[in-house]
């Protein structure tokens, strides 16, 4: 038994002192430590400036991002076109603002897919252990060893079955199918902190059956860390798309994207930079409001930081 | 000083009477009883193919008995197997042999369904207060699973009331039903533990060093708490300890376990005032008493090296490697766990004799 | 038996100023405050402490009294930030060491004053071999070679009586059980003969026959060199079988103080009384354990006048306003921080 060396937390000892405090999860001290914090509000900020043009486009730009006149090709800003006019004569502005929908769709959909894909395996593996444990981890490192760019472009090819396509799906299922792999580590491992946990033990000594402790005592002490991988992941996932699309085995014309007009305007660059730049530093804006996001978070629910 | 050998062969006299001792009136209801109880746990070489090349032998033959409203303390060092022990008597691991008979009901035989009736009757109380609570879980919640787990016990309307009955009679605020663990200290978190482990109305209850990590005050808190629901409730308890004091104060009876076995049972007077056990005579000599007075006054022993490890006992006696009285028959002939020539209460000692190590030596 | 230095080399001059005739250690009116976003924690109020060579103090308290920090503070490897030392002095021998700069208290630290901890596990680095460390502090602070302080090394491990010494200098701390770990960390404070040795809670953590290995190891070693040592820990036991005096602890101040047979045949405070009361006894059976209701204070709402008195049996109107109590002399040598000293002490 030593000293307490830090101050004991103020949450302590309320009720002894008479006190009547309103009862504070985790959750809640969490979140008042949160709204300290400068990288939350700004990665908020950034997150909901990027959702709300996703969702209402028309809030952010008049102009139709599909009504390209090829005279106007590489125009400067106006006025009217923020960012001037591309190689074919579409609203630059209008194209990078319709593209944060396609983006942050591809992103949130990929992202549940590798969810779901690793929620099951990560908890199966952490709870059972043994040579279930054992199979399934090896199975993760061969997924997580093959390149995941390679692979994407490959399976992206394949889904699509070459020829054009505007169809998100393929894209998205690379996305999933490939991308579970880190998200589920760190679910088996903290399925594994938890199964060891005291108070587990004391479920088990109740009488619990394997789903009760799974669902009421391990699954939310391993979702706290899962939804920091997640939302850093899903700056990964964006910029996935992006590279696929870049690389012309994602999305393709007529579907608008970040990645399509990047490919497209490097080709010009010499011509016209602001074609390339907008919907790059709307990408990068982007990706790194979520990381920042992701970031506060973790440090705010990480118990030993605080 | 040296010991003399006590007459007559070992193992020649007395009655086998595992854990119960002479003075106990053996009339009184067993409700907890094993035989021969042994867990080990395999050691195994290998990654993917495993080969086991030795065992830890945790528990090594333990045979003991619990009698309606009594408190056995079971005492020991790390590394003897205690907390093995109180995970095997409650179910959490399997004997690799051995058996454990609650109520008379033998455990090996109960299905699956059968086990989880049965933790309606046997519970544990658990070490760590900061550790055996979910942080996610209100203290309400917590407290109410066991009605939930087993839906039977009390109607889902009545919940809410029996746990607020059950925190206040832990001595705890029931308006606080809806607090978080943290919000507590390590001894009102360690009284919520005990609120769950009775909500079921068990009969016997397993506490594992329930008041090591609290602070000294608050210990006494604890223990007076576990004493005052034994005779309210007519509870059984198990008392598993390092702190010899502890265990002294609040059980009736004890047996001291050293690598795996007992070596010695008895009411706590019989153990405390007169152990015949060179290893208990050295643990009880071992534990500092507040007076200074006895200060140079007591029987000091002091044991040399360390335990040995579990997975290579000695052979025959345990404790001769660093026991001052051993003789060659300790290395051959195991002594068994019964009373002897020099002792009223079983020993497992080729050479029990009683000496008095906690009070001043008379001279 | 090991070649000790039995008398300080005087070609190493430690500090300017030592005076040595002036007290060993002699902390006076330590404030130790500690800053944290959900407010200031006051965990050490005005403790007053003193040792002379040779001598036994045994500072007991419970968790949250703030004897580590003290401690902590003393030996100046207190958490900074959020601790701070906001007032008094750490006298040794004469020489404030709270003014010094950080080089001249690394001369001090290890060398003259040495502390071991609760666990020695994370007290030692796990990465490097217990020779490696051992060895560490002569090549440092004493400038040896390192054929020669590995001898050194292998001579403390001797000292504290760790079997085949020369074989186990190389193992690392992992190896070796609790208790052999322990003795480590002694053989590592004591290397460079220290004239105190902070002891914290150094036995709580081990098995008791192991406890009454070390706490026999440390008195021998503490004779023969003549070095006083400070005993923190909660163990009213071990407390009565090693120490001198005692000074207890509560909420960040001493509230008594006086040799160790007085505090426990006539304690002059109530929580003193009350703890003594509440510890189960090896000794005794079937004495009601008296219990002390109530929770220590929250270090950062400590209640006006006596931190104790929302728990004491004596209290009285007197005790929750300020000022604190202060030290009263019982007799020459004993302090009692209580208004009621007298009445306690009567019972």
């Amino acid at each position: 038994m030593s000293d307490t060396a830090l101050a004991p937390s103020s949450t302590a000892l309320n009720g002894e002192n008479g006190k009547v405090d309103k009862p504070r999860s985790l959750f809640s001290d969490a979140m008042r430590d949160l709204r300290r914090r400068p990288v939350f509000w700004i990665g908020l900020a950034v997150v909901l400036l990027v959702v709300l043009m996703a969702a209402f486009p028309s809030l952010f730009t008049s102009a139709d991002p599909r009504h390209c006149v090829l005279a106007r090709q590489h125009e400067p800003p106006s006025g009217v076109a923020y960012f001037g006019y591309d190689f074919q004569g579409c609203d630059v502005f209008a194209r990078a603002v319709h593209g944060a929908r396609t983006s942050l769709v591809v992103g949130f959909i990929g992202v549940a897919v590798a969810t779901v894909l690793a929620l099951v395996i990560g908890m199966t593996a952490g709870y059972f252990g043994g040579w279930i444990d054992s199979l399934l981890s090896r199975i993760i490192d061969i997924v997580l060893g093959v390149p995941f760019l390679l692979a994407g472009v490959v399976l992206a090819t394949r889904l699509s079955q070459g020829g054009r396509s505007t169809n998100v799906v393929p894209v998205i299922l690379v996305l999933g199918l490939l991308g579970w792999t880190t998200a589920a580590r760190v679910i088996r491992s903290s399925v594994i902190a938890a199964k060891n946990q005291d108070y587990v033990t004391a479920a088990r000594m109740l009488g619990a059956s394997s789903a009760r402790i799974i669902w009421r005592h391990i699954l939310p002490n391993a979702l706290a860390p899962t939804v920091v991988v997640l939302t850093i992941a899903l700056g990964g996932f964006i910029t996935t798309e992006a590279t696929l699309s870049f690389l012309g085995v994602g999305l393709r014309d007529p579907a608008i994207s970040w990645g399509i007009d990047i490919s497209n305007a490097t080709r010009y660059i010499r011509l016209a930079f602001l074609p390339l730049f907008a919907p790059a530093s709307f990408l990068a804006i982007t990706v790194l409001g979520f990381i920042m996001l992701g970031d506060a978070i973790r440090d705010a629910f990480d118990p030993k930081l605080r | 000083m040296t010991e003399t050998v006590g007459r007559g062969a070992p193992g020649t006299v007395g009655r086998e009477a595992p854990g119960t001792s002479a003075s106990q009136p053996s009339d009184a209801e067993v409700v907890l009883e094993t035989r021969d109880l042994v867990k080990h746990y395999p050691i195994t070489r290998g990654v993917v193919f495993q080969r086991k090349i030795g065992a830890v032998r945790a528990v090594d033959g333990v045979s003991l008995k619990l009698h309606k409203g009594e408190t056995l303390g079971i005492v020991g060092e790390s590394g003897c197997g205690k907390s093995t022990l109180a995970r095997l008597l409650v179910g959490l691991e399997k004997p690799s042999s051995g058996q454990i008979i609650v109520n008379g009901t033998d455990l090996g035989t109960l299905s699956r369904s059968e086990m989880r009736r049965f933790r309606r009757d046997v519970q544990m109380v658990m070490q760590d207060p900061y550790t055996s609570l979910n942080p996610r879980m209100t203290v309400g919640d917590i407290i109410g699973e066991p009605f939930e787990i087993h839906p039977d016990v009390v109607p889902r309307k009545d919940r809410h009331a029996r746990v607020r009955e059950l925190l206040d009679v832990v001595g705890l605020n029931p308006d606080h039903i809806n607090r978080y663990p943290h919000q507590f200290s390590g001894g009102q978190r360690q009284r919520i533990g005990i609120a769950r482990a009775i909500a079921l109305r068990p009969k016997i209850i397993i506490c594992d060093e329930p008041v090591s990590a609290l602070d000294v005050s608050i210990q006494a808190q604890v223990i007076n708490l576990l004493e005052r629901l034994q005779a309210e409730f007519g509870l059984s308890y198990i008392f598993i300890a390092h702190d010899l004091s502890v265990v002294r104060h609040i059980a009736d009876r004890v047996a001291v376990m050293y690598l795996g076995k007992i070596v010695e049972t008895g009411t706590d007077a019989e153990i405390y005032d007169g152990p015949t056990h060179p290893y208990t005579q050295a643990l009880l000599s071992a534990v500092p008493v507040p007076d200074p007075t006895l200060r140079g006054q007591r029987d000091q022993i002091v044991l040399e090296g360390d335990v040995p490890s579990p997975a290579n006992p000695p052979s025959g006696c345990r404790f001769r490697t660093r026991c001052w009285k051993a003789k060659a028959i300790c290395a051959t002939e195991e002594p068994a766990l019964v009373v002897r020539e020099k002792s009223a209460h079983p020993s497992a000692c080729h050479f029990a004799e009683v000496r008095d190590v906690v009070h001043a030596a008379t001279t | 038996m090991a070649d000790i230095i039995t008398t300080k080399d005087p070609s190493i001059e430690v500090l300017p100023n030592l005076d040595s005739t002036a007290q060993l250690l002699d902390v006076r009116d330590l404030h130790v405050e500690f800053r944290t976003q959900a407010g200031v924690a006051h965990a050490v109020r005005g403790v007053n402490l003193t040792l002379n060579p040779g001598e036994t103090l045994a500072v007991l308290g419970e968790s949250g009294c703030g004897k580590s920090v003290t401690a902590q503070a003393i030996m100046g490897i207190l958490d900074t930030p959020p601790g701070y030392v906001t007032k008094g002095e750490v006298l040794y021998r004469g020489v404030d060491l709270l003014k010094l700069s950080e080089r001249e208290r690394r001369r001090v630290r290890g060398n003259r004053i040495a502390m071991i901890f609760q666990d020695a596990l994370s007290a030692l680095n796990p990465v490097f071999s217990v020779g490696f460390q051992l060895a560490e502090q002569f090549r440092v602070h004493r400038g040896l070679s390192r054929a020669e302080a590995r001898k050194r090394a292998i001579e403390q491990l001797d000292l504290v009586k760790i079997p085949a010494a020369r074989q186990r200098i190389n193992d690392y701390p992992h190896q070796f059980s609790g208790g052999m770990r322990q003795r480590v960390m002694i053989a590592m404070a004591l290397a460079l003969d220290p004239e105190i040795l902070i002891a914290d809670e150094p036995t709580t953590a081990l098995d008791v026959t192991v406890q009454a290995q070390i706490m026999r190891l440390l008195a021998e070693l503490q004779a023969e060199r003549n070095m006083g040592l400070i005993l923190i820990t909660h163990d009213m036991g071990v407390v009565a079988d090693v120490a001198d005096r005692i000074s207890v602890m509560y909420a960040g101040r001493v509230v008594e103080e006086a040799p160790v047979h007085d505090i426990y045949s006539r304690p002059a405070h109530p929580y003193t009384k009350a703890l003594l009361e509440s510890i189960p006894r090896v000794d005794l059976k079937g004495q009601e354990l008296k219990v002390i209701k109530g929770l220590p204070p929250n270090l950062m709402a400590i209640p006006p006048g006596c931190a104790f008195s929302p728990r004491c049996p004596m209290a009285q109107d007197e005790c929750r306003r300020d000022p604190l109590p202060p030290n009263y002399e019982v007799e020459p040598g004993r302090h009692s921080a209580c208004h009621f000293w007298r009445d306690v002490v009567r019972d």
